[in-house]
């Protein structure tokens, strides 16, 4: 998902999306309440096996990772003072632990598979729902998520080679009024291709 | 080919008048139309999928009046934007180009078959994974490409293609528009992408000033600018 698919054959990316999006909600609560160090390790060590079945790239998996990492770079410190070294490696361990196995789902899930999983889910309440509408609602959503960023390194870029720094303000409304532009051509798009009823 | 045709169209944006008059039957191959910049290129090709209704006179495709048969023109009818950006819709090549086949009733192999084909054709079968964002632009302009081409158009209009691409991508979509069986209709500022095209038209503050085969629309044209 994200554009961060890692194609692959392994039993990992084979296994039916919905029972992945299962076994990933149960993962994550469990992780989220184990409170022994050695559970943990237990843990740690299952979802580093599933990254070895499903073969990811140690690089693809790292850049997963890497940007909690500079979060638990400034938070481990406050609570490790606050709350004690234990509670705050417990704490720690647990979000890598998490947002691992998350990764794991979007490495090996694609968009259109977790699309399918979502309208078979919803179609006894296809009564009341349209899972078709639901499903595009979540691709666009994933869609945006790389145009926007494109959009505020664009904004920042520009700004910083006419040297103003200014306040958030002077950031945002280009951010906003250029994203409602992308949006506006992105629905444009839609209609030409046919997929807008 | 198909039979396009503009019957007394004019048109409107609030008080600014944009096209006056219009009447083209278009029927050839391969139709370029060249214009200044807001003579009304756009507005004119984005009624022949009904993306812009005309203020009045009718725009219709092979007898189907685009503002009343929407839904079928567009089948009909493939759309290609300036920026492909605007236009990729899924995280991933190959599922963009599936899209697009969505809801049109066909079994999950025959997508992929055609996914496969369409991949294959437009030299994007070893990025058929890859995040679509990250394409490069010429690339990104062949998925876009890819992915109206695989619903199998009569049609294909495309709105300056290759205004954002370099000189070797500009020539190889070019020459992908000049391969097609399917009609073609190009706006552009790039004379070269017209070489070879059946008829020219050049549109001036919103009406037809000039329109035959291409050495004569474009050396009309070209007096015009100077
Ligand atoms: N949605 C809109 N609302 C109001 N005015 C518009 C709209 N779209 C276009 N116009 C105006 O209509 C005129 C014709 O625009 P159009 O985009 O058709 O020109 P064009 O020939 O495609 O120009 P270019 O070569 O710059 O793409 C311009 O003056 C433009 O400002
Ligand atoms: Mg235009």
């Amino acid at each position: 998902m994200i554009g961060l698919y890692s194609p692959g054959r392994s039993v990992v990316h084979r296994a039916p999306t919905l029972l992945k999006l299962v076994l990933l909600s149960v993962g994550v609560v469990v992780i989220g309440v184990l409170q022994q160090p050695w559970q943990l390790a237990v843990a740690a060590l299952v979802v580093l096996t599933l990254f070895v079945i499903a073969r990811i790239p140690p690089r693809a998996a790292v850049a997963q990772i890497a940007p909690i990492l500079w979060m638990l770079v400034i938070v481990v410190p406050i609570q490790g003072l606050l709350a004690g070294w234990l509670v705050a490696g417990l704490m720690a361990g647990r979000l890598i632990t998490a947002v691992a196995l998350a990764a794991l789902f979007t490495l090996t899930t694609t968009v259109t598979s977790v699309l399918e999983a979502f309208q078979r889910m919803l179609r006894p309440f296809g009564r009341w729902i349209d899972a078709d509408r639901i499903g595009l609602l979540v691709a666009l959503t994933i869609r945006c998520i790389p145009l926007v960023t494109e959009i505020v390194t664009e904004v920042l870029e520009a700004r910083r080679a006419r040297g103003t720094r200014g306040s958030v303000m002077a950031l945002a409304v280009p951010v906003v009024v250029r994203s409602l532009y992308a949006a506006d051509a992105l629905g444009e798009a839609l209609v030409a291709r046919g997929l807008d009823d | 080919m198909s039979t396009i045709t503009f019957d007394a169209v004019s048109h409107a944006f609030g008080e600014r008048q944009v096209l006056r008059g219009i009447d083209l039957r278009l029927t050839e191959h391969r139709i370029g139309i060249v214009g200044a910049n807001g003579s009304g290129k756009s507005t004119l090709v984005r009624m022949i999928n009904g993306l812009v209704a005309p203020s009045s006179g009718t725009v219709s495709v092979d007898g189907l009046d685009v503002a009343k048969k929407a839904r079928e023109v567009r089948r009909l009818v493939g759309f290609i934007f300036t920026n492909p950006d605007n236009q990729i819709v899924m995280p991933t090549v190959q599922e963009d180009i599936a899209f697009t086949l969505r809801r049109r009733g066909l079994s999950a192999e025959e997508i992929t078959q055609r996914t496969t084909a369409a991949l294959h054709r437009f030299g994007l079968a070893g990025h058929a994974d890859h995040p679509a964002h990250l394409l490069s632009g010429g690339q990104k302009q062949l998925l876009a490409l890819a992915a109206v081409l695989v619903a199998d158009p009569k049609v294909l209009v495309a709105d300056e293609p290759t205004t954002l691409l370099d000189a070797r991508n500009a020539r190889h979509i070019g020459d992908l528009l000049r391969s097609m069986s399917q009609q073609v209709i190009v706006v552009t500022h790039q004379f070269a992408l017209l070489e070879g095209f059946d008829r020219v038209i050049v549109i001036e503050h919103g009406a037809v000033v000039a329109d035959g085969v291409p050495e004569d629309s474009l050396d009309a044209y070209r007096a015009l600018l100077a």
